[in-house]
C-alpha cells in the first residue's frame, strides 16, 4: 500500500513541476545554472569512468575471444557495441544516480527543513515548478551530450588500452568500430539517458521535496534517492530494451 | 485586518486547534503567545494557507481566504510578508539577491528600480553595506534583519513573524522587535507575531492572544497581562524567577 501511495504523490508532485512557470525568464537562468550544476560538473566523472571502464570492456572482450580463427577486428566490434548499447547509458546514468541524485535531493531536504520551499510557497511562488523543472529539463538536455561523450571517451580509452597491451592493433580496432555499425545503437542509447535523466531528477527530487524532519533525515533521503533512482534504472532499461530492440 | 473564525485543525487525529476565534488589526503588533506545542505555529501557518483548517474561517480584510483556490490564495500571498523562526533566507543567494527574489518574481521594475528597492529595504533594517554577503556569513540578528527586508521588498499589507526573536541576545531581540514595530506603523499592516519571549510581549504587544492546549484561552493586551487572574496564562507569562518578582512588585 505505502508503494501506490508514494507513487501516487510522485505523480502528484510532477502535475505542480509541470504547470506554467510563473515567469520564463527567471526559470530560463535556473535552467541554464542547472546545466551547470548537473550537467558540466558532471563531466569529469563521466570521462574518468567512461575511460576506465572502455579500456576494461576491450581488454575483457579480448581475453575472452582469445582464438587465432577469429578476427581481431571483433574486439573493436565488441567493444563498441557494449559501450553503445548499455555502457554509455546504463553505467553512466547508475553513475548520476550517485552523484546529481543525491544531490539533488540533499538541496531540496536542506531547503524543506530550513523552511525555504516554506518562504517560497509563502511568496505565491510554485516552489515543485520553481525549484524542480528547471533541474528535469536541464538534465534531460544535457544526458544525450554526456552520453556522446561517454561514448567517444569509452571507445578512446578501450582503443588505447587494447593498443598500449598489444591485444589488438590499430587497424584491427578501427576497423572493429566501424564493421556492421549500426547508427540506430547511438538513437537507442540516447533515447535511454534522457528517460534515465527524468528518472534520477524526478525521483531524486520527490526524496527530498517531501522530506520531513532534520539533518539526519537529509542524509538518508539522499541515499534513498540514489537507491531508488538506480533500482528504477534498471527496471526502465529492461523494459526500453524490450521495446526499443527487440 | 484579519479574522478568524471557529478554526480548527487535527494532525492524525489529535486536535492542535480548537475552534479559535480572533481578530488581527490593522497597524497593530498582534502577537500569538503559549508553551511550545500549544498550537500557535500551527495557527499562524493556518492563517497563511500553509495548512487548511479542518473547519472555521479567515477573512483578510473582506475576503473570505478559506474559500479562495489555489491561485487565488497565490495572489494574496503576494501581500504577505513572512519572517520566519530561522530566517528562512536561500543560502545560495546574497543578501541582496535574497532581498530581491520577490521583485524579481513579482514586478517588472527595472534592474536598476529593483536595486534601488533592495538598497531602501537594507537601510531601512540597517543593513546598509550587507548586500554581498551570503547568509552562512551573517550573524544571527543579521539574518533576522534581512529576512525583514525580504519581507518588507513587496510594501505588504499583512506582516507574519514567526518567532522572531528565538536564537537571539536580549539586546538583539529588542532590536528586531522595535524594528517590527517601527515598520507595522510605517506601512500600517496587519503584524501577527507568534512568540514565548516574554520581553516581546511587554515591548510590542498591542493586542494579545493566549493560546493553552490548542485553545484560545485568554486575550488581552501588554498591561492586561500584568494584572490578569488567569492561572494557565500566569504560570506561562511569569515562569521564570525574575518574572514572578516584577509580578510581586505590582
Amino acid at each position: 500500500m505505502k508503494f501506490f501511495y508514494h507513487i501516487g504523490k510522485y505523480f502528484l508532485l510532477l502535475f505542480e513541476v509541470f504547470k506554467k512557470p510563473e515567469k520564463q525568464g527567471i526559470y530560463y537562468k535556473r535552467f541554464i545554472t542547472e546545466i551547470e550544476n548537473l550537467g558540466i560538473n558532471s563531466i569529469g566523472i563521466v570521462f574518468i569512468v567512461s575511460v576506465f571502464s572502455g579500456a576494461a570492456i576491450t581488454i575483457q572482450t579480448a581475453y575472452n575471444i582469445e582464438n587465432p580463427l577469429l578476427p581481431s577486428y571483433l574486439i573493436g566490434v565488441s567493444a563498441r557495441d557494449s559501450i553503445l548499447l548499455e555502457f554509455s547509458s546504463t553505467m553512466v546514468g547508475l553513475i548520476l544516480a550517485g552523484r546529481v541524485g543525491s544531490s539533488i535531493a540533499s538541496e531540496l531536504g536542506t531547503m524543506r527543513v530550513t523552511e525555504q520551499i516554506d518562504a517560497l510557497e509563502m511568496m505565491g511562488v510554485n516552489s515543485a515548478s520553481y525549484l524542480i523543472f528547471p533541474k528535469i529539463i536541464a538534465l534531460m538536455f544535457f544526458a544525450p551530450f554526456l552520453t556522446i561523450l561517454s561514448i567517444s571517451i569509452g571507445i578512446s580509452g578501450g582503443f588505447v588500452a587494447g593498443v598500449l597491451s598489444g591485444v589488438t592493433t590499430t587497424e584491427g580496432f578501427i576497423e572493429g568500430i566501424q564493421y556492421a555499425f549500426n547508427p540506430f545503437y547511438v538513437i537507442y542509447a540516447i533515447v535511454k539517458a534522457v528517460v534515465f535523466a527524468f528518472l534520477i531528477t524526478s525521483i531524486s527530487a520527490y526524496q527530498g521535496y517531501y522530506i520531513k524532519g532534520g539533518a539526519l533525515e537529509v542524509s538518508k533521503s539522499s541515499t534513498r534517492a540514489a537507491v531508488n533512482s538506480s533500482v528504477f534504472i534498471l527496471i526502465f532499461n529492461l523494459i526500453l530494451t524490450q521495446l526499443l530492440l527487440s | 485586518m484579519i479574522n478568524v473564525h471557529n478554526i480548527s485543525k487535527s494532525f492524525l487525529g489529535k486536535k492542535v486547534l480548537d475552534d479559535v476565534s480572533a481578530t488581527f488589526q490593522k497597524g497593530k503588533a498582534n502577537l500569538i503567545i503559549g508553551q511550545s506545542g500549544s498550537g500557535k505555529t500551527v495557527l499562524l501557518k493556518t492563517i497563511i494557507g500553509l495548512h487548511n483548517a479542518d473547519e472555521g474561517s479567515i477573512f483578510y480584510d473582506d475576503i473570505n481566504f478559506t474559500k479562495l483556490n489555489i491561485k487565488e490564495k497565490k495572489s494574496i500571498r503576494q501581500h504577505i510578508g513572512m519572517l520566519f523562526q530561522g530566517g528562512a533566507l536561500f543560502d545560495s543567494a546574497t543578501v541582496e539577491e535574497n532581498v530581491m527574489y520577490p521583485l524579481d518574481m513579482f514586478t517588472n521594475k527595472s534592474f536598476e528600480e529593483k536595486k534601488e528597492r533592495v538598497n531602501f529595504c537594507l537601510k531601512r533594517v540597517n543593513l546598509d553595506n550587507a548586500n554581498s554577503l551570503y547568509p552562512s556569513e551573517l550573524s544571527g540578528g543579521m539574518i533576522k534583519r534581512t529576512a525583514i527586508a525580504r519581507a518588507i521588498a513587496l510594501n505588504p499589507k499583512y506582516l507574519f513573524c514567526d518567532e522572531p526573536n528565538s536564537g537571539l541576545d536580549p539586546k538583539t531581540a529588542n532590536v528586531i522587535d522595535n524594528l517590527i514595530k517601527e515598520i507595522t506603523k510605517e506601512y500600517n499592516t496587519t503584524t501577527i507575531i507568534n512568540t514565548h519571549d516574554m520581553n516581546s510581549v511587554m515591548e510590542i504587544g498591542d493586542t494579545i492572544i493566549f493560546i493553552y492546549q490548542g485553545k484560545k484561552w485568554w486575550e488581552g493586551n501588554k498591561s492586561d497581562v500584568l494584572h490578569a487572574d488567569n492561572k494557565e496564562l500566569n504560570d506561562f507569562v511569569f515562569a521564570s524567577k525574575l518574572n514572578k518578582r516584577i509580578k510581586e512588585t505590582i
